[in-house]
């Protein structure tokens, strides 16, 4: 069931061409939420909680995000401490930098690298990993300790302070699935295509931050 | 650790599955919105479309299709059949599907693989080869849904579709598809242990002892099966219990929408 909480927060979803976005909202959707898509640095103004989905390369949503003159709002929101929530490469975007095809500088929100998976694997990982959660947090409330999850991706987030990592899944290395600092977390599975308790953690991080409305 | 798939496929011809599905519980079989639905329901990790209409000329009722079922289902699925450029892709994906898949069409001209790749991304690239295992041993490709023999070696072509950025491979043996009799190990085996991304196994799955065999013999990544479950004598979760008790890593915890939300 949807939540009628969620109905009256402004939850921009960003759009900055990374293509498949219907997902994501059709998942906060479905949790009760009305999601605005949205490309432009105003949105963030008046926004209670922003995603910001994504797949592809690292170097080219950092050069969207350029383009689209959304990197210093993304700073200044996430400085404010206002809810975000990262998905999959809006996860690898956050961090300092990415080595994938080349070394590209990111938003330098979460210290740290993303670097190839290490190999021995098939890559991408893909499929249903089984996630561990490091601490107890209330993205996870209703979520048992060990549910699976699915994941697409090459990189990961080798994160320079272990305290961001709320869980991790293991491919060959203990691969950062979800950070959390302050009202900012990040997932690198697709929550929107992890059954129902991928849309438990949408969930649970819109209702998290349902009650103040931000810090706007 | 990364649990192996189980991957649900239906062939729609005209926005209507065929194959003969008769589930009692169903109001409408052949709506292939209503049919991911209830797979996602009872356990499928992830679902193919494949569109086998005879001319793609109105992709209207494709289109209508994933746009219903990303509505609806929080799985990850992939779309398939007459793909023949970057444009037929973008419109699958835009419209709400995770992957694409091509196969004759990769054939013909590869470098639609790396321009998918380029545009999109690997990850949502999967090329699908039909191969047979020929009198003599060879494994070759074949195109026109296993009609017409290419001379292209399976192995050389999977390791080529892969260097052009495929993310994932779905491989069918044309010996094997549709006797559900198993799936044809040699093949999927040498195969998947020739490139470093995931291979799907189609072709042949008439119970879990053959899925069993095609991940620990065969060494897939994904089993797919299309008739098995349509009947519901196969249930998705009996199927998992069984290949997780033969040591297999699957996903088994399987929450409802309605009871998690």
């Amino acid at each position: 069931m949807s939540d009628p909480r969620l109905a009256d927060l402004d939850v921009i979803i960003l759009d900055y061409g990374a293509g498949n976005l219907r997902s994501v909202v059709r998942a906060v959707e479905r949790v009760g939420a009305k999601p605005e898509v949205a490309s432009v640095p105003a949105a963030l103004d008046e926004a209670d909680v922003v995603i910001l989905p994504g797949v592809g390369a690292a170097a080219d949503t950092m050069h969207n995000l350029r383009a689209r003159q959304l990197v210093e709002p993304i700073h200044e929101y996430i400085a404010a401490d206002r809810p975000f929530l990262g998905v999959c490469m809006g996860l690898q975007a956050l961090m300092t930098v990415s080595l994938e095809g080349g070394e590209h500088p990111c938003l330098d929100v979460l210290e740290g690298q993303v670097v190839r998976l290490p190999e021995g694997r098939k890559i991408p990982h893909m499929g249903w990993n089984r996630v561990e959660q490091r601490r107890s947090t209330p993205l996870f409330d209703g979520i048992p300790d060990g549910a699976h999850f699915y994941f697409v991706h090459s990189y990961y987030c080798d994160m320079a302070d272990p305290n961001d990592v709320v869980a991790i899944a293991d491919y060959g290395a203990d691969v950062t699935a979800v950070v959390e600092r302050g009202r900012l977390a990040a997932t690198q599975f697709h929550p929107e295509k992890s059954g129902a308790y991928g849309l438990r953690i949408y969930r649970n991080f819109l209702l998290e931050h349902s009650g103040n409305g931000g810090s706007r | 650790m990364l649990t192996k798939r189980i991957i649900g496929c239906f062939d729609v011809d005209n926005g209507r599955v065929v194959k003969g599905i008769s589930f009692v519980e169903l109001r409408d079989a052949g709506d292939p919105v209503e049919l991911a639905t209830l797979y996602d329901h009872e356990g499928i990790d992830e679902l193919v479309f494949l569109d086998i209409t005879a001319s793609h000329e109105d992709r209207n009722t494709v289109v209508d299709m994933v746009r219903r079922t990303a509505d609806r289902v929080f799985i990850p699925f992939t779309v398939g059949g007459g793909l023949r450029s970057d444009d037929d892709m973008r419109l699958m994906l835009e419209s709400g599907a995770d992957k694409i898949t091509i196969n004759t069409a990769a054939v013909e001209r590869p470098e639609l693989i790396s321009e998918g790749a380029h545009r999109f991304g690997s990850q949502c690239i999967v090329v699908a080869i039909d191969a047979r295992t020929e009198a003599d041993g060879s494994m070759q490709v074949y195109t026109h849904g296993g009609r017409r023999p290419t001379g292209i070696d399976a192995v050389e072509w999977a390791k080529e579709v892969v260097e052009r950025g495929a993310g994932e491979i779905m491989l069918t043996s044309m010996n094997t598809d549709g006797h559900q009799d198993g799936y044809d190990l040699p093949l999927t085996r040498a195969v998947s242990e020739a490139v470093g991304v995931p291979v799907i196994a189609s072709g042949g799955a008439g119970n879990a002892q053959h899925m069993i065999d095609a991940i620990t013999e065969g060494k897939a990544d994904a089993v797919l099966a299309a008739s098995i479950f349509h009947f519901g004598t196969h249930p998705i979760m009996d199927v998992k219990r069984q290949m997780q008790a033969a040591g297999i890593p699957m996903r088994m915890e399987h929450a409802d929408y309605d009871d998690v939300l």
